[in-house]
């Protein structure tokens, strides 16, 4: 169709002159200086760390949890995030993949308490069993702001998902609290600096402090420990079938080299006769 | 519908002659991807990518209509149920991962079945229905993903919708209306939801019924190749099976293993962290960024920063998106050169190039915040996108000096497999769109 290919050709052309000038006629504008990002400036990017549950090479295609590591994130929690953060989306039947007994599961579950409909049907309180979740701290999120000065404590059990790099960035900021606030950063009295989070100025208080939880298993208390231990255990909380996934992933990408293989052996097969004669 | 020295089916076994003439469905499979279709037999590993594509959509399909099974289509408990799926679901966390994450194989699969017809010229005559049923399959995934993307309804899914709605209320007079239609409301909530996921369920059949038809299409002229020459006889094909069905099977096995790589170790890396945050109407994440396949699109989309000719820089943004993918179903009349493949075109295979480098880079500055130096980058770029369709193209074709193309398909391959049969001069009538069709 040569002739409505010429009338396309010429209908293109003056579209596209017509696209190419209007956008470039905004390239040209001059730009307002873009005023200095003082966030951009100091936010740092999270302190990359070897993390057991990432297995060799830190790669994330092996490695398992360290039972008695999240033992002890858990414990940070407990005694120290849980008075403000809630892990909603964690049943306490959950923490046996911690390594707890079923005793000890529901001992655990009977620390705290969940709403229950007495024999009248009023609402009463009752110690939860391992069926529960994690009870929330507040009510709801007007009693939370309203308890906390008008700062959110975020629920915990997908925070390692929901932040870039979480794993890390959750032991940086754990660690990353600092009493010198660069000059130019304007940071509100009531809130703390810290580089890692986003806007530098967070309003939770440094949570962690040397000695702080004493652990059981002779673990020595350092910031340290317990920054890598509540990352570590927010991390199963966050994903706990990361065990599975990947010794099901292993399995998987095993089964799917060797059907590969076959695969490429009978390709060869097929085609030898095609490629030692062509024609 | 095919070259008159396909093979036949010939039923061989009672049964088989029973249901052939009352169903003959084992015909119509032996002669669509069966040892009935004779094909080029010099397709390469690009030539994969088609059933790699219709793999995908079926894991689509799979994981998607089990993940319906325990998925809430309710703004208060949408994003819970998505996590009961991930926690509490035998297996759930696999068919979640496998959806998300096969969302971007099919988009990466289907961009390179795309650049692959754009490389060998497969939307030439006699493919141009072909080519557009294609684009229609790819408005409809695009339709599709965006929806899908919603349901989870995290941060990202509720102001990517709000955003990619919104466009439509820069169009003048009707846009506001428009969007509240498209919503159900004036922002994204409950009616919102529940729409995307009656059409995100509905669509990836409808896009299948399209790939009939872009299947169907396709035996007509038969599969283009990598000389962009037409079958000329018998020599220059060999029949789908066994011989594409053995190529194809390695070329899943492939698949699979990176596929399942990012499914089981890396599933979250092609998505947003953001996500991971239930939706809040209250609080606007500091970067809205759609899925990384929007990418190039998006950036095309940001790239009008100034108002022209009385239309506002928002709704050039809206029309340039649009604009940017419907101008392809013009391609078969803007390139006019009768060589279909760019092996024998040395200007274009040059332009091809800097083509797909302009919508990498595109695709990286649609990632980006909207700042210095993504934004002009994105424009001179979006210049560049437009001007490579609609003025670079068809001057090209015009006036390009092309290669001289082989006589046939085999000479080709015997060349290439050390022969020294002399290429033939001036090959417009013979390795060209003027050739005789398939019939």
């Amino acid at each position: 169709m040569p002739r409505s290919g010429s009338l396309v050709q010429t209908g293109a052309l003056l579209v596209g002159l017509l696209f190419v000038v209007t956008v470039l006629w905004g390239a040209v504008q001059p730009r307002d200086a873009a005023p200095e990002d003082v966030v951009k400036k100091y936010h740092l990017y999270p302190e990359q760390v070897a993390w057991e549950h990432n297995g060799a090479g830190n790669l994330g295609v092996f490695g398992t949890f360290d039972r008695a590591q999240l033992q002890r994130g858990f414990q940070v929690f407990r005694e120290v995030c849980s008075a403000c953060h809630s892990l909603n989306r964690i049943a306490f039947r959950d923490l046996s993949a911690l390594g707890y007994s079923e005793a000890e599961v529901k001992a655990i579950a009977a620390e705290y308490e969940v709403d229950a409909l007495d024999e009248y049907g009023d609402v009463i309180k009752k110690p939860a069993t391992p069926a529960d979740k994690f009870p929330l701290v507040y009510a709801n999120e007007v009693a939370a702001r309203s308890a906390q000065g008008g700062a959110l404590p975020p629920d915990l059990s997908l925070i390692t998902k929901a932040r870039p790099d979480g794993t890390n960035y959750l032991r940086s900021l754990m660690l990353g609290y600092r009493d010198e606030v660069p000059s130019d950063f304007q940071k509100p009295d009531t809130l703390y600096y810290n580089p890692w989070f986003h806007s530098l100025a967070i309003a939770m208080p440094p949570p962690l402090s040397d000695e702080r939880v004493e652990y059981a298993d002779g673990t020595k208390g350092t910031m340290d420990n317990y920054a890598s231990d509540i990352a570590v255990f927010l991390t199963w909380a966050a994903e706990p079938k990361l065990e599975e996934r990947k010794e099901r992933g292993v399995a998987v990408i095993a089964f799917l080299f060797i059907l590969t293989i076959l695969g490429y052996l009978s390709y060869k097969k097929v085609w030898r006769d095609l490629k030692k004669k062509p024609a | 519908m095919s070259f008159p020295w396909a093979k036949q089916y010939a039923p061989t076994s009672e049964f088989g002659k029973y249901m052939d003439s009352r169903l003959p469905l084992p015909r119509f499979v032996y002669n669509s991807l069966g040892a009935g279709y004779p094909t080029p037999k010099n397709l390469n590993y690009f030539y994969n990518f088609g059933v790699l594509a219709g793999v995908a959509l079926v894991i689509q399909i799979l994981t998607g209509v089990i993940l319906g099974m325990h998925f809430a289509a309710d703004t208060s408990v949408a994003f819970d149920s998505v996590e009961h799926i991930m926690r509490d679901v035998n297996s759930g966390w696999m068919f979640r991962y496998m959806h998300a994450v096969g969302a971007s194989f099919f988009f990466a699969v289907v961009y390179i079945h795309i650049f692959r017809g754009l490389y060998y010229g497969s939307y030439k005559p006699p493919r141009e229905v072909l080519w557009m049923l294609g684009l229609v399959i790819f408005l409809l995934m695009m339709a599709t993903a965006f929806m899908g993307y919603v349901l989870v309804w995290g941060q990202m899914s509720f102001w990517g919708a709000a955003v990619i709605t919104g466009l439509f209320s820069a169009l003048p007079l009707v846009g506001e209306t428009i969007q509240t239609w498209l919503l159900g409301g004036f922002s994204p909530d409950n009616a919102t939801l529940n729409r995307f996921f009656s059409l995100h369920y509905l669509l990836p059949f409808v896009t299948f019924g399209v790939i009939i038809l872009h299947v169907w299409s396709l035996h007509i002229p038969g599969s283009n190749n990598p000389t962009g020459v037409d079958v000329k006889s018998e020599q220059d094909t060999i029949p789908f099976h066994p011989y594409y069905t053995s190529k194809d099977f390695f070329g899943l096995g492939v698949y699979l293993l990176i596929f399942s790589a990012f499914v089981f170790f890396m599933p979250n890396s092609l998505g947003e962290a953001d996500n991971y945050i239930p939706a809040n109407p209250l609080s606007t994440p500091a970067h809205i960024v759609p899925e990384w396949y929007f990418w190039p699109f998006y950036a095309i989309l940001r790239a009008f920063t100034t108002d022209f000719l009385f239309i506002p820089a928002k709704l050039w943004g809206v029309i340039a998106m649009f604009a940017s993918i419907l101008l392809l179903f013009f391609l078969p009349w803007l390139d006019t050169s009768p060589v279909r493949s760019n092996k024998y075109r040395p200007l274009n295979r040059a332009l091809f190039w800097v083509f797909v480098v302009v919508c990498f880079v595109l695709g990286i500055a649609g990632g980006k915040p909207a700042e210095e130096p993504w934004v002009r980058l994105s424009q001179v770029l979006t210049a560049y996108y437009f001007a490579h369709f609609l003025i670079i193209l068809p001057l090209v074709s015009r006036f390009e000096k092309t290669l001289p193309l082989p006589n046939s398909i085999s000479e080709a391959v015997l060349t290439k497999f050390g022969g020294n049969t002399p290429p033939s001069s001036g090959g417009k009538a013979v390795g060209g769109i003027a050739a005789q069709p398939a019939e």
